[in-house]
């Protein structure tokens, strides 16, 4: 048993309200640089949509993530020779033309025009070029809210998978949002196609960080990652990734994202694995059971003697302590209601996600009527067809999508049992039985899920630091400054400081 | 005395300025030691471009150890005589100079024709392509054109042991007496471009992930000091 922490985070989708504030915060903190103009570490999508870069679901077209052939993992892009043959050029990967090509625009014009009949304008300026460009056709959440539906909604590749036609009717229309971060996953396909062995998983938290030394820009880390979460720096021809905020977390305090979401959808915490159960775990044959197997590999924290061996292997105290008060153990290991993004890949994925309930389809009448064992069918036929929840969140299982919300409905009927009343409670019996929970479980989830604080939402151990042994000679040193020249300057090449 | 600068003095200049320089930046300036690609800003004509020049040069670099670092004593020994020598270094070595010449001419083409790529080429990548296209244009000329025109000039006399006496520090200048101009300029030039290899984007060149097929998937590490018992 080789037991490693590893940070996570939980995303309640039930709550997002898709207002991109955490997407905003982390481009301030992290890429408002040149060169990172079109990099969203966090971004938001509108499902059903083609996200960010366009289609990167599409394993087809970029190849990201593993397969497994004859029962061994491998790249599905290529293994290390496959990749040095093709160094020269990766066939793979997303240009900008995927993404989208950054703008400005020309404000200067709004003040510096003189007087005339038309009102001035501002005309967009590629930030590429500089050139102006006559018609921006693709930018950041182009598609958002649905917007472009019926062109933009077929360019989803899990929309393309299902069975039915998915209507565009107004009244008949979906949507959700997903927001997106690095997953930090426990069997990153990113680390493993880096050439030059310049990604890495921190062997104390799980964040997985790109050596800005190392990187020698070879880009097989973008189509690598089958989330397209990691992205190519045209300015220092390096790669770059979200880091988990890990200057924020290693003092104990939540990435930027999750201190300023505003629907309070997001949770983090420590969860201690097994590392040498991973590859078993992403091997298993059935996609389907990899969501079971990606369980697997996590270790209770109140066990007496995972507590033991996890000190004993150099673990922190503290860190196993956050562990047990862990809001990701609880959600996603516990009550198994939050899903792994996609867990086909078989990278497993550290960012969980709550799905969302959705309206029940109208030709359930009489919804205030409806009694909490009616719940049971009706969960079958919400707005959001299970098929497509199961697409992203369990490799197109729907049994899991229906248990946890089910689950959720559940949670929903059993409160309002309890503070507005006014129902049956054999039938709400029946609901918690399908839903395979109890009334304790189910107070626990809804306090978390509604009413939690800030220090029960992000329960993050601080770094610790006082083992390291060089401290004095790093004092008033910054970790980050050489990561990134001024804001609006590009320097070359960069200064190197003694930062490691 | 011209001899002596060029044949001695100059090569060694070269050869300590890319020493050097590699090491300066390989310690001191790693976060800007990269292979700047620009498959970001478009993938047109890049496929074509860059895998056969790089391709093509490989072949030329393997070449050009058969022709100038492998004495003329080895293919004699072994009973290859100068005329199937140079049919083989004709064909292969033509071959490799028509990859490189092509692929640099639509790398060429390709920078200065889409914008975005046009916007973020830098002098030192000009620099570094029209002297590749000159040094194997020239290269290309001599093994195609002026080798069956000419005279097959039997370099590995001349420029092979004088090239290797560098490397023994005896150089022996006089050997470069009798090269025909072409192969002065091609030397010379190439020498340059040895110089020039520290402050361009050549020097991706010693970066090939030679060690990636040999080395674990996953990699770990930890904060100096954070964890004693991990490896």
């Amino acid at each position: 048993m080789r037991i490693k922490a590893q940070v996570a985070m939980v995303m309640h989708l039930d709550k997002c309200i898709g207002c991109h504030t955490c997407s905003v915060t982390c481009k301030n903190v992290w890429t408002n640089r040149p060169g990172t103009e079109y990099v969203w570490f966090n971004n938001v999508e509108t499902r059903p949509g083609p996200g960010y870069p366009k289609e990167w679901e599409n394993t087809d077209r970029y190849k990201g993530g593993w397969v497994l052939r004859n029962g061994q993992l491998h790249l599905r892009a290529g293994g290390p020779m496959a990749k040095l043959a093709n160094i020269f050029y990766n066939p793979n990967m997303a240009d900008l033309d995927d993404f989208y090509e950054p703008w400005t625009y020309d404000f200067e014009q709004l003040h510096k025009r003189g007087k005339g009949d038309s009102l001035p304008v501002a005309r967009p300026k590629s930030m590429i070029t500089g050139q102006f460009m006559d018609k921006p056709e693709w930018g950041p959440n182009w598609d958002d809210d649905l917007a472009g539906g019926s062109e933009t909604v077929p360019m989803d590749p899990n929309v393309r998978k299902l069975q039915e036609h998915i209507a565009m009717e107004y009244e008949k229309t979906f949507m959700m949002y997903l927001p997106r971060i690095c997953e930090h996953c426990l069997n990153p396909s990113c680390v493993a196609s880096c050439p030059s062995g310049a990604l890495y998983k921190r062997d104390e938290d799980g964040i997985v960080l790109v050596d800005q030394d190392a990187c020698r820009g070879w880009r097989f880390c973008m189509n690598g990652c089958p989330y397209h979460k990691v992205y190519y720096n045209w300015n220092t021809h390096k790669a770059e990734k979200c880091n988990f905020c890990y200057p924020r977390t290693e003092a104990g305090l939540p990435t930027i994202c999750s201190e300023t979401c505003v629907g309070r959808i997001r949770y983090i915490g420590v969860v201690l694995y097994d590392a040498d159960r991973v590859k078993a775990a992403a091997s298993v044959e059935d996609p389907k059971e990899l969501y079971e197997a990606q369980l697997s590999v996590f270790l209770d924290p109140f066990d007496p003697e995972v507590v033991e061996k996890a000190q004993e292997q150099g673990i922190n105290y503290s860190w196993i302590q956050s562990a047990q008060e862990s809001p990701i153990y609880k959600m996603a290991m516990k009550w198994k209601i939050a899903l792994p993004l996609h867990p086909e890949y078989r990278t497993l994925p550290m960012v969980w996600y709550v799905p969302p309930l959705s309206p029940i389809m109208n030709h359930i009448t009489n919804e205030q009527e409806l009694s909490a064992d009616g719940y049971i069918p009706a969960v079958d036929q919400m707005r959001i067809p299970m098929e497509y929840l199961a697409s992203i969140l369990a490799a197109d299982d729907t049994k899991v999508i229906r248990r946890v919300l089910l689950k959720m409905a559940a949670m929903r009927s059993y409160m309002r049992f309890k503070t507005v009343g006014g129902m049956d409670q054999t039938k709400l019996n029946k609901l918690m039985q399908e839903a395979e929970t109890t009334a304790e479980e189910l107070e626990d989830m809804a306090r978390l899920l509604a009413v939690a604080k800030y220090n029960e939402r992000f329960v993050i151990p601080t770094g610790r630091r006082e083992m390291k042994d060089d401290l004095h000679y790093k004092q008033g040193a910054c970790s980050i400054e050489d990561l990134a020249p001024p804001e609006g300057m590009a320097t070359y090449p960069f200064e190197r400081s003694d930062a490691q | 005395m011209e001899e002596v600068f060029w044949w001695i003095i100059f090569p060694y200049i070269c050869g300590s300025i890319l020493i050097v320089a590699t090491f300066y930046r390989f310690v001191f300036r790693a976060k800007g030691w990269t292979a700047p690609s620009t498959e970001i800003f478009g993938k047109k004509w890049l496929r074509i471009a860059s895998v056969i020049f790089h391709y093509g040069i490989i072949f030329a670099f393997i070449g050009h150890i058969m022709g100038v670092l492998i004495p003329i004593e080895v293919y004699e020994s072994i009973g290859i005589d100068e005329h199937t020598y140079h049919i083989f270094a004709i064909i292969g070595g033509g071959a490799a100079g028509l990859m490189v010449v092509f692929g640099l001419i639509v790398m060429l083409l390709r920078k200065l024709s889409l914008p975005r790529v046009r916007t973020h080429t830098t002098f030192g990548d000009y620099f570094t392509i029209l002297l590749l296209l000159i040094v194997a244009g020239l290269g290309t000329y001599m093994t195609l054109i002026y080798n069956t025109t000419v005279v097959a000039y039997e370099y590995r006399t001349s420029i092979g042991p004088w090239f290797r006496s560098l490397f023994t520090f005896n150089p022996l200048s006089e050997l470069m007496l009798g090269v025909p101009v072409l192969f002065k300029i091609h030397v010379i030039l190439a020498f340059v471009l040895f110089a020039a290899i520290p402050f361009t984007r050549l020097v991706h060149m010693f970066s090939f992930p030679l060690r990636y097929p040999t080395r674990a998937p996953q990699q770990y590490r930890a904060r100096n000091g954070y964890n004693k018992n991990s490896r």
